[in-house]
């Protein structure tokens, strides 16, 4: 045990599987002072868009969220890297005064001259409702100047929860969608959604569906183009990962567009074969897509068993915490930790809605600690005292895990390392082994002799 | 009317400057048992601590008083309250400093008035010291929500008890932990008392846990803070600075605390300069053993010095930074070809210009006000040696084939960002040599012969 104190409203948030009745408060506000992981809406917006990589990406505000986020994520582009530059109207004291209209009319001029995107977006921070700018005024005006779309997202930081950013970006890409012309799409064709192309990620799923016979109009948004995104109604399928970012869109296009969604996840090979099979089921009028998938999958798994093996005997029996952005991302990493012989102690995420913990809870052995928008102080303390040997997390987690002389795998937006589909199963374990197996542990504070 | 129509706007491109509140919350994490609280949206804290993280690698956890739709109309008053009390029960501090946003000042929030009365009276005697400072991000950058954040602390707890002390104030800017940790040896080797505000070294920069610590030991201690008005002078870094409003000469106008503004101590000029006011305030002579560390450094200026003549830098960072930089850089002959800031104080010309006087008929560019690919378009004018400043001109040194070395913050791309000593003849000794073997580097991978001796 550890004398780290838990806040009244956040034991809520907290379940320990098997002691009591489960029912975790979710899906709220984080509590003011408690120190949540979260960003905000603006944030939501942000990551989901981020990796289109051949539009502007225009921050109106003040300078901070524009260098907060200046080539912050590992989203890889095969062609124009406008994504990975930041730009900020860069609001000051005047412009909160006299409002900042003018100056988010003359810079996305300015900036689309010089950069010639195929779209522009404009992310509204915390103060631009506060002021008054009629920012989709402005967009309106931009885009029959300069003859390309030009759509606001409404992502001020404070109207809601990281989530509510994911709808705002679902709800400007919904403008892109239905423009293009869709007349060379063939019939088994799909987008691949809520995939972010994090060091290359898209490139190898793309590759394993078009492998299987089925064309790719649209990847939502890893390695994004606009003329893609335009288009992407044509296809018949929408393959959604990382459910709360772009379910959203998903659902949208079905609505008007009657294209059904499925969600799929690509981490671990139980999931990642899932992947392929569900899309291969959904063309059942095409034999040859899921015999190809078949072969696809055996293939693959048998490239990668042998060094699996050899990973899972080094790393039987440790214990794992996992805090991620969406829950079903936990979901994965819970299967695939398994499938090495780890087991899961702590998992959490800060963005899980009812459904999601329910299915944790199935997922989670006896004992394990699951948390809603958990804090560092909470992370800690069950990592002490479940004593987790490693932790799955983002850059926020990784000081916290290291400090308490515990092994870390990044297995967020930043990451360089590829963690999806067969190759990114080996990577994962990779990585995992490098940190667990580390000899510097022996110098931790904890079992250190020279202390 | 007129004025107003000549206002050009223009976006900021990769911008070279953070806002301030990321200023502040580093000087909160620099006090005894202290804690940041961004009075804003949530995600200005998980920013700010994500940055800093990065830069640091250690926990640097930063509460937010979680702005909601409601708040932004009826205000924060209730929300600020809340985070405070939940802050209180997560990390029993000894003090909260509360940073505002540019969402809390745009809907006017006035801190101080919301939390008046609302101290020990109504809670227990373990109620920490609650200090404010005014940081909206559409005005200034980070460096002057540090200095503001440094004052407002002085401002709310320094006293006069009237009590003559040696204790010397030190008030270094936004140094490294590795810097700090050097002016404190300087200092100590004075055989005087100080207190250095903030001082981050321990808390942004320790060991691994025994234990968990909700906050990290180290730091100021409010007792050495609460002193400052007895001091027997203050030593402030900042050519920049030295013009502005200030925790040292708010101690000057208040308590009549001698302060004396020098530059950041970078390179052996400025570094004398520090090292002379430590000898006036003490009365003691300098060191032997900073004579003799000063003696190796002008040895190693001697044989590298050809080296090194007349090359091309590009500086970047904060503008009292810049200016430190250029001072080192030039008085060892190499030419700061491009100095440029996010800044925009308007005093950075003049302040290279009284380092340099020559510096515009030598070409030498000084931008105030500048984003990355502003100094990218200048840069490549002029094909300079090297780039110095943070790992955000990476970019810009790759593109051009150019080594950046990297000093400052944040030094987000290598390890050690916290362990980079820039101050004291110490600092100057390793900027120097790295410099030099930077340069002999390039020339050495470029040659056909691949000399093995220099």
């Amino acid at each position: 045990m550890t004398n780290i104190p838990i806040l009244k409203e956040r034991k809520k948030q907290i379940y320990h599987k098997g002691e009591g009745v489960f029912d975790l408060t979710c899906d709220t506000k984080s509590l003011a002072g408690s120190v949540s992981q979260r960003a905000c809406v603006f944030c939501g917006s942000r990551v989901v868009l981020y990796p289109i990589a051949d539009a502007l990406h225009l921050i109106h505000g003040p300078i901070g969220c524009a260098s907060y986020t200046w080539d912050i994520r590992g989203a890889l582009s095969s062609g124009p890297e406008l994504h990975r530059m930041s730009f900020s109207t860069d609001l000051r004291e005047r412009d909160i005064i006299f409002g900042g209209e003018k100056k988010l009319y003359a810079s996305l001029v300015q900036l689309i001259d010089t950069y010639r995107p195929n779209a522009a977006f404009v992310y509204c921070t915390c103060i631009i409702g506060i002021i008054g700018d009629d920012v989709d005024s402005v967009c309106k005006r931009v885009t029959e100047e300069k003859g390309i779309p030009v759509l606001p997202v409404h992502s001020e930081g404070f109207k809601g929860t990281k989530k509510d950013g994911y709808k705002a970006a679902c709800e400007s890409l919904s403008m892109l969608v239905g423009t293009g012309s869709v007349e060379d799409i063939g019939k088994y064709a799909i987008n691949i959604m809520g995939e972010f192309n994090i060091a290359g990620e898209a490139w190898t799923i793309k590759e394993y569906y078009e492998n299987m016979g089925i064309e790719v109009v649209a990847v939502f948004t890893g390695d994004g183009r606009v003329e893609n995104i335009k288009r992407s109604h044509g296809a018949s399928l929408n393959v959604v990962q990382c459910s709360g970012s772009i379910l959203r869109l998903a659902q949208i296009m079905e609505e008007k567009y009657g294209i059904p969604y499925i969600r799929v996840s690509y981490f671990g090979i139980e999931d990642m074969s899932k992947a392929l099979y569900d899309v291969a089921a959904h063309f059942k009028d095409n034999l040859g897509i899921m015999k190809k998938t078949k072969e696809i999958v055996r293939n693959e798994i048998d490239a990668i068993y042998p060094d699996l093996l050899r990973y899972k005997k080094a790393l039987s029996g440790k214990k794992a915490a996992i805090y991620v952005g969406g829950a079903f991302k936990a979901f994965s990493m819970i299967k695939a930790l398994r499938s090495l012989g780890i087991d899961v102690v702590l998992a959490g995420s800060q963005t899980g809605n009812k459904d999601d913990y329910a299915v944790l809870r199935d997922m989670c052995d006896e004992g394990t600690v699951i948390l809603d928008d958990a804090n560092p102080l909470e992370l800690s303390k069950y990592c002490i005292e479940k004593g987790a040997d490693l932790f799955v997390g983002g850059v926020k987690e990784r000081p916290i895990a290291y400090k308490l002389g515990i092994a870390f795998c990044d297995h967020n937006h930043e990451r360089k390392i590829s963690l999806a589909g067969y190759s990114g199963m080996i990577n994962l374990a990779k990585e995992v082994y490098s940190s667990v197996t580390s000899p510097v542990w022996k110098f931790a504070p904890a079992k250190d002799s020279f202390l | 009317m007129k004025t107003q129509e000549k206002i050009e706007y223009k976006a900021t491109s990769n911008a070279c400057k953070l806002c301030s509140p990321l200023g502040a919350s580093f000087v909160f994490r620099g006090i005894e048992r202290s804690i940041p609280l961004l009075h804003g949206s949530q995600g200005c804290s998980t920013y700010i601590r994500r940055y800093l993280i990065s830069h640091f690698n250690e926990p640097v956890d930063i509460a937010c008083s979680n702005f909601t739709e409601e708040t932004a109309v009826f205000g924060g008053g209730a929300n600020l309250k809340l985070a405070v009390e939940n802050i209180i029960k997560q990390y029993n501090p000894k003090l909260i400093g509360i940073a505002t946003t540019c969402l809390s000042e745009t809907i006017g929030e006035d801190v101080p008035m919301i939390l008046k009365g609302y101290n020990k009276e109504k809670f227990d005697e373990n109620f920490p010291e609650i200090v404010s400072v005014s940081t909206p991000s559409f005005s200034g950058t980070h460096i002057d929500g540090f200095h503001g954040a440094v004052r407002a602390v002085v401002d709310s707890i320094a006293v006069k008890k009237k009590i003559s002390t040696k204790q010397i104030n030190i008030f270094s800017g936004m140094l490294s932990p590795a810097d700090l940790r050097h002016l404190k040896e300087i200092v100590s080797d004075f055989s005087t008392d100080y207190a250095m505000l903030p001082d981050y070294s321990d808390t942004l920069d320790g060991p691994l846990w025994m234990e968990y610590q909700e906050i990290p030991e180290g730091g100021t201690k409010i007792e050495k803070i609460a002193s400052m008005g007895d001091a027997a002078a203050s030593i402030e870094f900042g050519r920049i600075l030295a013009e502005e409003e200030s925790a040292g000469k708010l101690l000057t106008d208040r308590f009549q605390v001698p302060c004396y503004s020098l530059g950041l101590p970078i390179g052996v000029n400025e570094t004398d300069a520090f090292f002379n006011a430590l000898s006036i305030i003490t009365g003691r002579p300098v060191p032997e053993k900073y004579i003799q560390e000063r003696g190796r450094l002008i040895d190693s200026y001697a044989d590298g010095h050809k080296y090194v003549f007349d090359a091309r830098a590009v500086v970047y960072g904060e503008e009292d930074l810049v200016t430190g930089l250029a001072s080192f850089l030039s008085e060892v002959g190499i030419i700061p070809i491009i100095c440029a800031s996010g800044g925009e104080s308007g005093l950075l010309k003049q302040k290279i210009l009284d380092i340099i006087p020559d510096a515009e008929n030598i070409g030498i560019r000084i931008i105030e006000g500048a984003d990355f690919v502003e100094i990218n378009e200048e840069a490549k004018k002029i094909d300079p040696d090297f780039f110095i400043g943070n790992s955000k001109g990476y970019r810009i040194a790759r593109e051009m084939k150019k080594p950046l070395i990297r000093v400052g913050f944040p030094i987000h791309d290598r390890l050690g960002g916290a362990r980079i000593i820039h101050v004291g003849y110490r600092g100057a000794q390793q900027l120097f040599d790295i410099i030099s073997n930077t340069i002999i580097a390039t020339r050495q991978d470029t040659s056909p012969v691949g000399y093995t001796y220099m």
